[in-house]
């Protein structure tokens, strides 16, 4: 491995912050709040759920000249994780005169706030959606807010807010500081976002970063081999993507977590690569990058992805964390099942760091709750989703209590090809239903080379009781799990033999774009 | 918000800026935005502070046989731990009844309950520590919902009933008699500001307590009781709450007690924040409730008589639950006059938390009832449910006396509720429903119109009183405190508009300050929607006082009539001269004119006599009507909100910006409560649904997507309010009955005529697959 360095280093109101081995799980929240008295950003709920912690990091993007701007829930943010970013919080956009920021006074001006508690985390969630889009529709809108909650507003006054910011910008001068101007695409990049970009390059850091305090440590590597090498010299260590499930196990569980590695960093991890076959997404990947690689191949998954967590969760979460992670109730699993993806799983294979790989069948990667197939030193490289066949269908249906930013009750996902009205190909993965997500493989067989029709997809949906026994829970009983299962298989029927609208939210709502 | 939505206002303030009925934003919006409002986490921590967490119950009901606390003494970080036993006072946060033990007295009754609290030098230490307590439990009998507990002889307080006329040989004399059983789940807060307090020592033993509170008096109070000394010796205070919506009206004493009693015992300051998973474990919600009903009508749908048995979740105390089951009682009328009425409230005891007020206070739970009633009947007659709920309406001038014998003499029902359906054309709109129905399979849509009569008052007579405090300093700019809390509902906005007209000067020159029990005494809490009526009325007095005297300096030095003495736009006219305020001021200063003065009021006309239910426990009546649209997917009982069309009344509005605010968000939260907030218990008496994560409150995009939202003109309050404004911060909440019943009329299209589908609250997908699946099998059998 490369030498370590041990210092975090990041950018806060144009100050390099360098700090010493902190504490591996000191979240961001805890930093800004204890350590630094800002007490702008709120603490809500400590799991990610709120969105009164939000803030935002800027990174440089792809192109590696601009900046690009995303909202995270500070609070199950680890701070090491800042290293090499920007941190921009609700203080940062208030100018040194007073001045209020556009996103800022237009929810003064459309009285966006009442209790004023959860309003910093809107901001921040604003003025990602300022610096990313330039005309937002309303479900943009609402996708941009999904991930903050306002208990007493009602949401329409900062909705309109959202919508007026951009008129506010129109008085701000040309030659204004980075953060007051809203998104321009294609626009240039003007000198305050140039010495940003700058600042940012100037910190980077291109070895691992290696953190220790008190016999704990927060290991980011660069590089792939250094990642599977350190997986092999820290076996116990936890691997930490997002941190979105993780971060609870220290807010909520109390847990002390000995060694963390960070894929964040891994710049190996990070790629999207399409071959003529297959659609590899890295590990590290966030949702957000993630999503669009998949929308653009298989355009219905877009509502179940933007209805994956928010977007402070979708920036920081990555699709490997979530497949890894092999919780049952898991949104991206039974999506990726019914594609037939399979998983690059790596480990290093001799004493001169020759990496090994595998690739696996994601249908034979989750073996019971929690417990997958991964085995001791490897590690998730990437996953690799077939590209669609000539008129094969899919479709993913999440059915939860709440529209956005919820977890499933019963998430179904279908595959098919039919041969004339005859299936060739069929695929139904549900996640809700099991102790992991899960192909029904009962149901495949009723429907597999019979003709594509309601009697045979009846059929299939009474099979699916053989597939599952679903549990009682919070969330919904085993009988509502069980309908609803069979139901969203008569939906995939209806939704590939007639052009009506079958999804109720989609009823008067414009698309996302 | 949209500005062209406020109906235009003038008072006699045309010339200052921010005066009543001006649409000013709330006064702490820039501070809001900027991160710049504290709120009690965010004050500068003192010296020495330790950080606090509790160690909570993990049964429903318990004898403990052991508690071990070593482990956790000798965690990292730990100053001291206290139980029960470390309590100099008397062991009680109840606000009325001393039946609520701060620390666990050796049993508890509820998972969640507070046991023993920790102190460390971190959060983070305290907490950890906590988890480390070995408890042994000798397990009792738990009861965990109402009708167990009605089995069971289990009550937090006794049994009431309303009676009028005779209702039994009312309804068997009706032409047609209906009865059901509803369920209607309960529903947390969810502010957004955890419970919070921060206990600071003072000399002598004395306690400076901040805490998010919306009745820092009787947390005063609750304290001194607990550390065993007197309310002079305990001064509370609240800059602002991160909402509260009941949550914060006897909960927090609960808080600041644990913080007062730690801080008592080290002598160091102490703060208690709560974990949202803890604070929705350990604090009270909405009761829910189980609600019979047996109702006779006539023909036309005309209720002859009507009996109502209301079983509400108390939780383990009584807290506030008297006066919420009272409310209930008062409100099962909703709009409409009953005929010959018998209402039974059972307050049922179980071994789950205790639970608590929350925006609207048993009244929408009452609402609920009646509201099932009157769709049960349209559905059974075939008639549209407007109709039947026209068809009850109170009368005017007859029909108008209510079950506890207050006479409506404020109606305007007709009016509301016939201007929202002109304009949503609730009757074109319901015809277009049945025929997508008919031919849509899948998918069915429903709409319904449903009226808010909403009491204004608390119903304790002796709690509508409120103080103020006006200073006037030197420089013209003012100090005003009143008895209210700021809870985001913009009250210290509205007050402070109040003073600026009074005196007639512009809104910036006055400073709001933090609720503090030792400028304001013995103030109610912020509550059942009274804060403007009272505080506002309370600050006017206070600007009134010194205005008068003023005048009579004005007389004196100038040697004017006093009808000659004006105050108008920032200045004062004099006879013929006009003196700036502030010069004004320093003339009135010098000849040694006393410019601070207490204001106080209190509620006229109201008496009640709880004996017997019956007199005038409210001032006056907040209206308003909504219609509400909604679309379903019969394969998964998932909706969607189409339209809303809301008309409320506020009186004169003191501020249409505000008020706009709280019908918007009253309404959002109250869908919450019909729809995606399902509170959840296992079997074990643990809630399950504690965090963001498992209990789903609204977000944006479940608003309507065409929401339209007016206040009805012109506004007036026929009673001598504050500027005839009216109370609003509970009565549109319950607007959202109307998408319960939109959904259920959405489900009534798959079942056969007359079918009344069994739908219970919240109507989740899951509640609304199962009375669809009801009405199929019913259809399938018939």
């Amino acid at each position: 491995m490369n030498a370590a360095t041990g210092t975090v280093r990041f950018i806060l109101d144009g100050e390099v912050i360098a700090i010493d081995n902190p504490d591996p799980t000191r979240t961001v929240l805890q930093y800004l709040r204890e350590d630094l008295r800002r007490i702008g950003t709120k603490e809500g709920c400590a799991e990610g759920d709120c969105g009164a912690c939000t803030v935002a990091l800027a990174e440089i993007d792809r192109s590696g000249e601009r900046l690009q701007v995303r909202a995270v829930n500070s609070c199950i943010q680890f701070l090491a994780t800042l290293d090499g970013k920007e941190l921009i919080t609700v203080e940062s956009l208030r100018s040194s005169n007073g001045t209020l920021h556009p996103v800022q006074q237009a929810l003064v001006d459309c009285h966006g706030s009442q209790c004023g508690f959860c309003t910093p985390g809107f901001v921040m969630s604003m003025f990602a959606l300022y610096k990313n889009n330039a005309e937002p529709s309303r479900r943009a809108i609402d996708d941009a807010l999904a991930g903050n909650l306002c208990r007493c507003t009602g949401y329409s006054p900062i909705v309109k807010a959202a919508t007026d910011m951009y008129s506010l910008a129109t008085q701000l001068e040309e030659e204004s500081s980075w953060l007051l101007a809203p998104s321009t695409p294609g626009g240039t990049c003007g000198s305050d976002e140039q010495a940003r970009c700058h600042r940012l390059a100037s910190i980077r850091h291109h070895e691992s970063l290696e953190v220790a305090t008190r016999g704990r440590r927060f290991i980011a590597p660069r590089t792939l081999v250094d990642l599977v090498k350190c997986r092999c010299d820290y076996p116990q260590a936890t691997l930490l993507a997002g941190g979105t499930d993780v971060g609870l196990w220290v807010t909520k569980e109390l847990r002390e977590l000995e060694t963390l590695i960070y894929t964040g960093a891994v710049e190996d991890l990070r790629q999207i690569t399409s071959s003529k076959t297959h659609l590899e997404i890295g590990a590290a990947v966030p949702l957000t990058d993630a999503m669009p690689a998949i929308v653009a191949h298989w355009p219905d998954l877009e509502e179940l992805l933007l209805r994956f967590a928010s977007p402070p969760i979708r920036n920081a979460g990555t699709l490997g964390g979530n497949v890894a992670n092999g919780s049952p109730i898991g949104d991206s699993m039974p999506a990726l099942l019914a594609l037939d993806a399979s998983l690059v799983l790596t480990k290093i294979w001799d004493s001169d760091l020759k990496l090994s790989k595998r690739s696996l069948s994601l249908n034979e990667f989750y073996i019971d709750y929690r417990e997958t197939a991964r085995e001791p030193g490897e590690v998730l490289e990437c996953i690799r989703i077939p590209l669609p066949a000539a008129g094969a269908q899919l479709r993913s249906f999440k059915v939860s209590k709440r529209f956005d930013q919820d977890i499933s009750a019963v998430c179904g996902a279908y595959y098919l090809e039919l041969d004339g009205n005859r299936v060739a190909v069929v695929r139904l993965a549900y996640g809700g239903m099991a102790a992991i997500p899960k192909r029904a493989e009962a149901s495949e067989q009723a429907l597999i080379g019979r003709e594509w029709t309601i009697d045979n997809v009846t059929r299939a949906m009474s099979a699916l009781d053989q597939d599952f026994e679903p549990v009682s829970d919070m969330r919904a009983s085993a009988h509502y799990r069980r309908t609803v299962a069979r139901n969203l298989l008569k939906r995939f029927y209806l939704e590939t033999t007639s052009t009506d609208n079958t999804r109720v939210y989609g009823y008067g709502r414009q698309s996302v774009a | 918000m949209d500005a062209s939505r406020l109906p235009e206002r003038s008072l006699e303030s045309d010339a200052i800026a921010g005066g009543a009925g001006e649409a000013v934003p709330h006064d702490s919006a820039h501070l809001h935005v900027s991160g710049g409002a504290f709120y009690t986490d965010d004050l500068p921590e003192p010296r020495e502070l330790l950080h606090l967490a509790v160690g909570m119950s993990q049964r429903a009901h318990a004898r403990i046989t052991s508690l071990d606390l070593s482990a956790v003494r000798a965690a990292d970080g730990v100053i001291d731990v206290i139980t029960a036993a470390d309590i100099p006072g008397v062991n009680n946060c109840g606000p009325v009844i001393a039946d609520d033990p701060i620390l666990a007295p050796g049993f508890v009754q509820y998972v969640g309950q507070a046991v023993f609290a920790v102190a460390a030098e971190t959060v983070t230490a305290a907490r950890k520590a906590a988890k480390l307590a070995r408890i042994e439990y000798e397990e009792l009998d738990a009861i965990l919902d109402p009708l167990t507990a009605i089995d069971a002889d289990s009550f937090v307080l006794p049994t009431e009933t309303i009676r009028r006329g005779d209702s039994r040989k009312a309804i068997d004399a009706a032409a047609h008699r209906l009865s059901g059983r509803l369920h209607l789940g309960g529903q947390d807060q969810f502010y957004l500001e955890g419970q919070i307090a921060m206990a600071l020592p003072r000399e002598d033993g004395d306690l400076f307590i901040c805490s998010s509170t919306q009745h820092p008096g009787e947390v005063q109070h609750l304290v001194a009781n607990a550390i065993g000394r007197l309310n002079k010796d305990v001064v509370v205070e609240c800059r602002r709450m991160g909402g509260a919506f009941g949550g914060k009206e006897s909960q927090p004493a609960l808080i600041a007690c644990i913080a007062a009693l730690m801080a008592h015992k080290t002598g160091r300051p102490c703060k208690l924040r709560l974990d949202r998973d803890v604070d929705m474990i350990m604090t009270g919600k909405r009761h829910d409730f189980v609600i019979d009903y047996e109702v006779g009508f006539d023909d036309t749908g005309r209720l002859e008589g009507i009996e109502f048995m209301f079983a509400s979740r108390c939780g383990m105390s009584a807290d506030l639950s008297g006066a919420i089951n009272d409310r209930t009682m008062f409100h099962c009328d909703n709009a409409y006059y009953l005929g010959d009425t018998t209402i039974v409230s059972h307050r049922c005891k179980t071994h789950t938390v205790s639970n608590t007020a929350f925006r609207g206070f048993g009244g929408p739970q009452g609402m609920f009832g009646i509201e099932y009633v009157m769709d049960d009947i349209a559905r059974y007659l075939g008639r549209d449910p407007l109709d039947i709920r026209q068809r009850n309406f109170y009368g005017i001038g007859e029909r108008n006396i209510t079950h506890y014998s207050q006479t409506i003499d404020d109606n305007i029902l007709e009016e509301i509720v016939g201007q929202v359906a002109t304009t949503s054309d609730y009757a074109g709109r319901t015809a277009d429903i049945r025929q997508f129905n008919a031919s849509s399979p899948v998918f069915k849509r429903g709409i319904a119109l449903t009226p808010v009569k909403f009491g204004i008052s608390f119903t304790a007579t002796h709690l509508n009183q409120a103080g103020a405090l006006l200073h006037i300093y030197t420089d013209g700019t003012v100090h005003i405190n009143h008895g209210g809390t700021e809870m985001g509902q913009g009250l210290f906005t509205k007050v402070a508009q109040v003073v600026a007209e009074e005196l007639q000067i512009d809104l910036e020159r006055i400073k709001i300050t933090a609720s503090d029990t030792s400028k304001v005494p013995n103030a109610s809490a912020t509550a059942a929607s009274s804060g403007s009526d009272l505080n506002g009325k309370a600050a006017q007095a206070a600007a009134r006082k010194i205005k008068k005297r003023l005048v009579r300096f004005a007389v004196e030095r100038f040697g004017v009539e006093p009808d000659e003495v004006s105050f108008r736009n920032n200045s004062v006219r004099v006879g013929k001269e006009t003196l700036d305020f502030v010069e004004f001021i320093q003339l009135a200063w010098f000849a040694r004119t006393s410019l601070s003065a207490t204001g106080f009021y209190r509620t006229p006309k109201i008496h009640y006599d709880r004996s017997t239910f019956s007199g005038r426990p409210f001032f006056y009546y907040a209206y308003g009507a909504a219609v509400s649209e909604v679309i379903i997917d019969t394969l998964t009982g998932e909706h969607r909100l189409l339209r809303v069309d809301i008309l409320h009344d506020c009186g004169k509005s003191l501020n249409p910006a505000i008020d706009m605010g709280q019908i918007e968000g009253g309404f959002v939260q109250g869908a919450g409560w019909l729809t995606t907030e399902e509170l959840w218990w296992n079997d074990r008496g643990e809630l399950k649904t504690h965090a963001p994560s498992t209990y789903k409150i609204p977000t944006s995009s479940d608003l309507p997507v065409d929401f339209r939202v007016a206040m009805f003109e012109p506004g007036q309050n026929q009673e001598k309010t504050i500027y005839r404004s009216k109370a609003v911060g509970e009565p549109p909440l319950m607007l959202s009955l109307s998408v319960f019943h939109a959904i259920r009329d959405a489900i009534a299209s798959v079942g056969g005529a007359g079918c009344r589908p069994p739908l219970t609250a919240p109507a989740t997908p899951e509640a609304v697959l199962a009375a669809i699946e009801t009405l199929r099998d019913e259809e399938a059998a018939a």
